[in-house]
């Protein structure tokens, strides 16, 4: 069984522990640098990524996050977790982990009227389609050559690989499919 | 359920565990946005100014939300008058992500709060108990606040509103299946609803908690009584520090079980909001009475 951190800072942290949970490991709130001690891989949560880059300073996590993930801990970011993430951001400041070698725009899609759902299938990760859902959303401009693509949605990339980390512009964990959650699981456990 | 109302509700779990913070300018939403704030609530004046100068408080004017919206990259919410589908028509024509139909503005109708469900941009409202979260959510609401008593700086509404829907929904969990018909009368909410409290225990969208949250202390009490995050009206930009008071209360409402923090975020955060006690205001001037 492992034990998976989930960044509990702000946004929707609860909602990854129920899938995780529900493949048989166990979630763990991470709020404080002591709470990171144990845990076998971490999540990124969605939320407000100007939020929770402040509360990573404020609370002292953000070296100690860095230094977990150059040193290989695998990580899966959603939505604000892609942003964090991310080197850089197009024209916006706010301070990242700055880990993935992308370029992710904020809020691409617009606003709460741009947020979207799609049912397709993920062909490096599953065969059936699966829902994918955006909320004031990001996706990704650029990658480096050492960055692998999982899936475009109309030309955009939205989910991408570079070694331990993994990055998502869309929230598997509102919905019911646990097909990305498995696949980070079995990221930590080749890791 | 339909998809447009489903990411509604989403936008709502994006926001929880945050701080939505008032502001009347563009400048204070930076302030907000620099501290934390997870959304901001852009209206002309706060609760505390609007109690103080009476009168009909309206729907902000576009331009300065539009100003708002330019100037920070979180979520930006508007409020409009209970019941007033044009004011709420005009916030989405500018693309507010959420509305909040709320008793802090003089209600425009006497009888019915809009029907939400005419519109895509979501809408948040507020609610004393049970029956008027059920009742706003049936008309189409995905986010649901305590009203607390706005403007005043004293919590006791607040909490006595999350007490009293905590109470409420672990009363309908144990009833028997076949009463619930029976509670749904009484409480004048669709029996549907009233099965989803019945099975889960809790509402089926986000509850904020709202109306008179004034320090760090406050929101993560909010907090601790089982909010899923606070809205602070007033309380930020009528204190003396409004920086520092803001970046504290965003850091209570992460850290709200954590004595040690709160007591740290706590200090020397300078003058609070004046406040009012709230039994000091007679009832037919409490916000909290409006809505039906």
């Amino acid at each position: 069984m492992l034990t998976i951190g989930i960044l509990a800072l702000q946004g929707a942290f609860i909602e990854h522990s129920m899938p995780i949970e529900r493949l048989g490991h166990l979630s763990k709130e991470i709020k404080q640098p002591k709470d990171l001690e144990g845990i076998d891989g971490i999540i990124l949560p969605g939320g407000e990524s100007t939020t929770i880059s402040r509360l990573l300073d404020s609370t002292g996590l953000r070296v100690p996050i860095q230094n977990l993930l150059t040193a290989g801990l695998p990580c899966m970011g959603t939505c604000a977790g892609m942003i964090l993430l991310a080197k850089s951001i197009e024209a916006d400041s706010v301070p990242t982990l700055g880990m993935m070698n992308i370029e992710v725009k904020r809020n691409a899609y617009g606003r709460q009227l741009g947020s979207f759902t799609r049912m397709e299938v993920v062909e490096k990760i599953s065969d059936a389609p699966i829902p994918l859902v955006f909320i004031r959303a990001p996706y990704v401009i650029k990658v480096a050559e050492t960055v692998e693509v999982l899936h475009r949605v109309d030309q955009h990339i939205v989910a991408v690989k570079e070694q331990n980390l993994l990055a998502l512009a869309f929230h598997p964990e509102l919905t019911d499919d646990l097909t990305f959650h498995k696949y980070f699981i079995e990221m930590i456990q080749q890791n | 359920m339909n998809e447009r109302y489903q990411l509604n509700k989403n936008l709502a779990q994006m926001l929880k565990g945050g701080v939505i913070m008032d502001v009347t300018s563009a400048a204070e939403a930076k302030i907000a946005e620099e501290a934390g704030a997870c959304a901001v609530m852009a209206l002309e004046r706060v609760p505390a100014d609007i109690r103080k100068d009476g009168g009909v408080a309206r729907a902000s004017d576009p331009k300065m939300i539009k100003e708002i919206q330019a100037a920070v990259s979180i979520p930006v919410m508007a409020k409009v008058r209970i019941g007033h589908f044009v004011e709420a028509q005009i916030l989405e024509a500018l693309e507010v992500d959420y509305i909040d139909e709320s008793e802090v503005l003089t209600p425009a109708d006497p009888t019915l709060h809009i029907n939400k469900k005419n519109f895509k941009t979501p809408f948040v409202c507020g609610a004393k108990n049970l029956g008027e979260a059920l009742r706003r959510i049936s008309e189409g609401a995905s986010m649901i606040r305590t009203k607390g008593e706005p403007g005043t700086g004293d919590v006791i509404e607040a909490v006595r509103h999350m007490r009293l829907m905590t109470s409420e929904i672990n009363r309908i969990k144990s009833l028997d299946k076949n009463a619930l018909y029976h509670a749904a009368k009484e409480l004048m909410v669709p029996i549907e609803l009233l099965t989803y409290v019945h099975e889960n225990g809790s509402l089926p969208v986000v509850n904020f908690a709202a109306g008179g949250v004034a320090t760090p202390a406050d929101a993560a009490m909010m907090m601790q009584l089982g909010c899923d995050g606070v809205f602070v009206g007033s309380g930020i930009f009528k204190s003396g520090d409004p920086r520092k008071r803001a970046a504290a209360i965003v850091k209570a409402v992460t850290h709200y079980q954590d004595a040690v923090i709160l007591a740290e975020i706590s200090e020397d955060l300078g003058e609070p909001m004046v406040g009012i006690n709230v039994y000091e205001i007679s009832a037919k001037d409490r916000m909290s009475e409006r809505g039906y």
